[in-house]
């Protein structure tokens, strides 16, 4: 006699009472293939946890973003945040598709040169630049997005002394009816430090102001603050060709589109709240079209989208180390990765879901990760099958953020590996070894002596 | 361990507890080992008939086992 499928045994209390209308939604759906291959394969190949990102599915996104702009609004360029996932294939795959590269440091600036991004192509962001960056940056004919005045007066005594005109670009940071206002960064438009800031460019010769750029928050869910931002954008541009017949080349309106997750707190989930691309790209290209430009001064519309384009390509595989009950009878279940790996999970409630085929059973359960700290919590509460210890599961929407973001601390960081488009798999990253980790620590000749030898 | 004498049970997993009103589900595999404690059916009879219906190891049951009993006691349903 063929013997039933085991699954552990389980009896749960039935509350009674009001039901909850936003339900926790129940994972047991399994996901047992990324891109037609197995999961299984690619934990036997490569190890868990792992980290697998698509090819297929950035192209996708990112062609889907640029047909949705460049159906709306004609000189759009999209230039790949570094920031968001700088593995250098992922990278490639956007400059392979077109796109230029947005750093914010001198470190992702070298990366882009190492990726064969010509100067030209490359926006050189965030407040952090020395001087040495500034020069070189101003060599290559580098977009350079100013901060702020030191770094401003910076770099018109650089130019100076270096004999450069470096082209450059104001951050600018506005008011646009979302909370917070992000102004550290950049110049404020409303109390006229921004204007103030683009007249000593102007009035600079060592200076070639191009642009005009502003990244008014993260994980956006407001296109109407797009919507103003191109505006305060606009005007500013339309203003310096008023007053100082000067056009202006393009305005970059910055990242901050957000993906599909669901935000901690959020009732109900991403996929049902976030506005769609074609949402945010109305808001902005309306206004833009609307502001009466004539078609030789409409400026080229600059986005540093990321984490929207790359996000859903993402997913973490990992396995199921045991399963435990806490003191207050409530199921937890400990995985191969935690906080340290899956930064974002500090952010997001991730969906995760099962990698191999369970039956119509379910129990609320906590996730943890493997770290002995008790904020490593992957999912403070989710419905999930009988899982049970050597079990796969499968994080989705992990594209961004997290391959730049984790931390190496107390496991090492895995492999990653690409699906190419032919359902082909790469390691784009090798999983970190002690010999990696130790490279770089030196020991002090006194400290070299054990005695517990 | 025993089951409370009280406690009702039903063949679907539908668990009841008349001194407290509380209701329990159980899945099918909880529902043949609360038959078996009912039947007074020691520890190791009730491993040896799961293990023989059900396609798991036994060390695997025996683990899942102990966790169950636990759980039933938590729940007030066994003594």
């Amino acid at each position: 006699m063929e013997k039933i499928r085991y699954e552990r045994p389980i009896i749960q209390k039935m509350n009674t009472g009001l039901m909850n209308k936003f339900g926790t939604r129940t994972e047991y759906e399994p996901v047992t293939h990324i891109e037609s291959v197995p999961v299984k394969s690619l934990i036997n190949d490569y190890g868990s946890p792992l980290f697998v990102i698509s090819e297929k599915q950035i192209r996708r996104n990112y062609q889907n973003a640029t047909r949705i702009f460049k159906t709306r609004y004609p000189k759009v360029q999209f230039a790949w945040s570094y920031k968001t996932n700088y593995m250098n294939a992922v990278c490639q795959v956007f400059h392979q598709e077109g796109s230029w590269a947005e750093v914010v440091s001198g470190f992702e600036y070298e990366k882009a040169m190492g990726n064969g991004v010509p100067g030209n192509k490359i926006i050189f962001n965030g407040p952090d630049k020395t001087d040495e960056q500034l020069i070189k940056a101003a060599r290559n004919n580098s977009l350079i997005h100013i901060d702020h005045y030191d770094e401003l007066y910076s770099l018109i005594r650089l130019s100076e002394e270096n004999k450069l005109k470096p082209r450059v670009a104001i951050r600018i940071n506005m008011d646009t009816g979302i909370y917070p206002k992000w102004d550290r960064f950049g110049f404020n438009f409303e109390n006229g430090q921004a204007w103030n800031a683009l007249t000593r460019i102007i009035s600079s010769e060592y200076l070639e102001l191009v642009g005009l750029h502003c990244h008014i928050g993260t994980f956006m869910l407001s296109p109407s603050a797009y919507g103003i931002a191109a505006k305060n954008l606009c005007e500013l541009a339309w203003k310096i060709k008023e007053k100082y017949n000067k056009v202006i080349q393009y305005i970059d309106l910055g990242g901050g589109f957000p993906s599909a997750n669901t935000l901690k707190g959020a009732y109900l989930p991403g996929s049902d709240t976030v506005p769609s691309i074609d949402q945010f790209a109305d808001a902005i290209t309306d206004v833009i079209l609307g502001y009466g430009f004539k078609h030789e001064d409409m400026p080229l519309l600059i986005l540093e989208t990321g984490r929207a384009l790359i996000d859903d390509a993402g997913y973490l595989l990992g396995t199921v180390l045991a399963s435990k009950r806490l003191s207050d009878g409530r199921r937890a279940t400990i995985l191969d990765f935690g906080v340290n790996s899956l930064f974002t999970s500090f952010w997001y409630d991730h969906k995760v879901s099962p990698a191999q085929a369970f039956g119509n059973h379910t129990e609320e359960m906590i996730l943890y990760g493997p770290l002995c700290m008790n904020i490593d919590i992957v999912r403070e509460s989710i419905t999930m099958p009988l899982l049970e210890k050597g079990n796969h599961l499968v994080v989705h929407k992990v594209g961004a953020y997290n391959m730049t973001q984790w931390m190496q601390f107390i496991t090492l960081r895995p492999n990653i590996v690409m699906i190419d488009i032919e359902n082909k798999t790469h390691i784009i990253r090798k999983a970190e070894t002690l010999e990696y980790l130790e490279q770089n620590e030196q020991i002090p000749e006194h400290l070299k002596e054990n005695p517990l030898k | 361990m025993k089951l409370k004498k009280n406690i009702a049970t039903s063949e679907e997993g539908f668990i009841f507890n008349p001194g407290t009103g509380d209701s329990f589900s159980a899945n099918p595999i909880g529902t043949d080992i609360i038959s078996l404690l009912k039947d007074n059916k020691s520890a190791e009879t009730i491993v040896e008939i799961i293990c023989a219906k059900y396609d798991v190891d036994q060390s695997q049951f025996v683990k899942d086992l102990d966790d169950f009993e636990s759980q039933l006691k938590d729940y007030g349903i066994s003594d």
